[in-house]
């Protein structure tokens, strides 16, 4: 037996075993635990949600390692991490931490402008956000084993990622209306390798897993993307901004399974106290949208 | 001929898939109204505890054992595996207790310890199985009525077989390897519409004679 480890299949495989399920983020031990109890399939180690991020300003970095062990140690669910936008060291010191999957993450602060991390360099599999297909083409080809929209973090909006998600889905659906001749000019247009955009008009669907994130902050937000084509979905302030974290957890994970019957949605959606307040677009400078963060 | 997938979480959309390839109606199951007609069940893989959660909160349990007792066959990948051992590595209560076995959770170690290998699987032929290990358990006992399907070099068991119930620690529903699934629908067929005439039959590669 000649075993091979941190293959394209077993990255984009992790993801596959994910789907149909929840991920939360969570800045604690506990919080960690309360998500695995809820069904949660993974955690997010965060030094602060995203709410927080967006509320105390400043540069949001790479959370410190001793966070992230401590969450690693406390479940047995895969615990993914968060690097800066182009910021390859914290990657690879979450790797040496021993991370299942890396968000390389428009929630922190870029540090780089121009580049994002060379993907295929690393052992451990990245999840990268996208607004449209094009974007995640791009961070596929860089190497992405696994891809979420990005909606609009931290603010219990589902808007942004509504709008994304079907974005991306109903690009995909035009390059499979397109004659092969039509595609080298797709290509160029959406910025994404031309291989790439042949394997999404062949195939009708991205070649790895997509998540939908930022802004589902209950069990029918959840139940909304899946409806639409998510195959699953992060929720980050939406839990434990809420009254209850527990139950509200429990619901979504229950929602996110049963998303297509709306009797179960009905049931799990009862009596769950507050969701997080949540913000309107509207009220978000431009400066401070997070999406648009990576290109 | 109709199979179902246990869809509350997972990678259960590769096994429709593949299912749908050998020319067998898959059926997503969700709900224990959803068992209703199926000849055998697919349990994909995809984290255990959040299965269980779902398993127990919407009644499956208890339908889901009483559909294993009518000898319908049941084929678990990695954490369907995990699901229907009787033995969870440091103390878990056992979901579905259909297989004795011991299985150990994340046995390889965390994802920078997954792997592909290929492995020998007797009863499926002299080809080789392509073994797509993701955070996979392993098998550490089998009782006496298991058979040992597969090892890998070091003698880890991978895939095991207790009368109708299958399960690998791997996932041939990510290599493209249909074999596990054409086993499924065979023993499905037979254990549906067992040969006129006939009573029902053991399926040939079925273990024959040994003490419960």
């Amino acid at each position: 037996m000649s075993a091979e480890t941190s293959t394209w299949t077993t990255k984009k495989g992790l993801a596959q075993m994910l789907k149909g399920g929840v991920i939360m983020d969570v800045v604690t031990a506990e919080h960690a635990k309360i998500a695995e109890d809820a069904g949660a399939v993974a955690v997010m180690a965060l030094e602060r949600v995203p709410a927080d991020i967006r509320a105390a300003g400043g540069v949001a970095r790479m959370s410190d390692p001793s966070v992230i062990e401590s969450i690693m140690a406390a479940v047995s669910i895969p615990v993914m991490a968060k690097a800066r936008i182009g910021h390859f060291v914290e990657a690879q010191i979450l790797e040496a931490l021993g991370v299942d999957y890396i968000d390389e993450s428009e929630v922190l602060t870029p540090a780089d402008e121009t580049n994002h991390i060379d993907k295929h360099a690393f052992k451990v599999p990245f999840v990268c956000g996208c607004r449209n297909l094009g974007e995640a083409l791009r961070r596929i080809s860089e190497g992405a084993a696994m891809i979420r929209t990005k909606g609009e973090a931290g603010t219990g909006n589902i808007v942004e990622a509504v709008r994304q998600l079907r974005s991306v889905l109903a690009e995909i659906r035009r390059l499979q209306s397109m004659r092969e001749d039509e595609l080298f000019v797709a290509a160029k247009e959406l910025q994404a390798p031309y291989e790439l955009v042949r394997q999404v008009a062949a195939d009708g669907k991205l070649p790895v897993v997509n998540f939908v994130a930022g802004g589902i902050s209950t069990p029918a937000d959840a139940a909304l993307v899946m409806q639409l084509g998510a195959e699953g979905v992060f929720v980050g302030s939406g839990i434990f901004k809420s009254e209850e974290p527990a139950r509200m957890a429990t619901a979504i994970v229950q929602a996110t399974t049963h998303f297509d019957d709306p009797k179960i949605l009905a049931d799990v959606s009862r009596g769950l106290g507050s969701p997080m307040r949540g913000l309107a677009l509207e009220q978000i400078p431009d400066a401070e949208r997070l999406a648009v963060r990576g290109w | 001929m109709k199979i179902g997938v246990l869809a509350v979480q997972g990678d259960f959309a590769e096994h429709v898939a593949m299912l749908r390839s050998i020319g067998v109606e898959p059926v997503e199951v969700r709900l224990p109204e959803h068992l209703e007609g199926i000849g055998g069940l697919c349990l994909p893989g995809g984290e255990s505890t959040a299965m269980r959660r779902l398993i127990e909160r919407w009644g499956l349990r208890g339908p889901l054992l009483d559909f294993a007792a009518t000898g319908a066959p049941l084929f678990g990948t990695c954490a369907g595996m995990i699901i229907m051992a009787k033995d969870i590595d440091g103390g878990e209560e056992p979901v579905l207790p259909l297989l004795d076995v011991t299985v150990h959770r994340n046995a390889f170690g965390r994802q920078l310890d997954s792997f592909e290998a290929e492995l020998t699987v007797p009863v499926l032929g002299d080809q080789p199985i392509h073994g797509v290990f993701i955070r996979a358990p392993i098998v550490e006992r089998v009782g006496a009525g298991v058979d040992v399907l597969a090892s890998l070099d070091d003698g880890r068991i991978v895939a095991v077989r207790e009368r109708n119930i299958i399960a690998t620690a791997f996932h041939p529903e990510l290599a493209g390897e249909p074999r596990f699934h054409r086993l499924v629908a065979t023993m499905a067929t037979e254990h549906q519409e067992p040969a006129e005439g006939s009573a029902r039959r053991r399926h040939p590669t079925r273990r024959e004679g040994l003490p419960r």
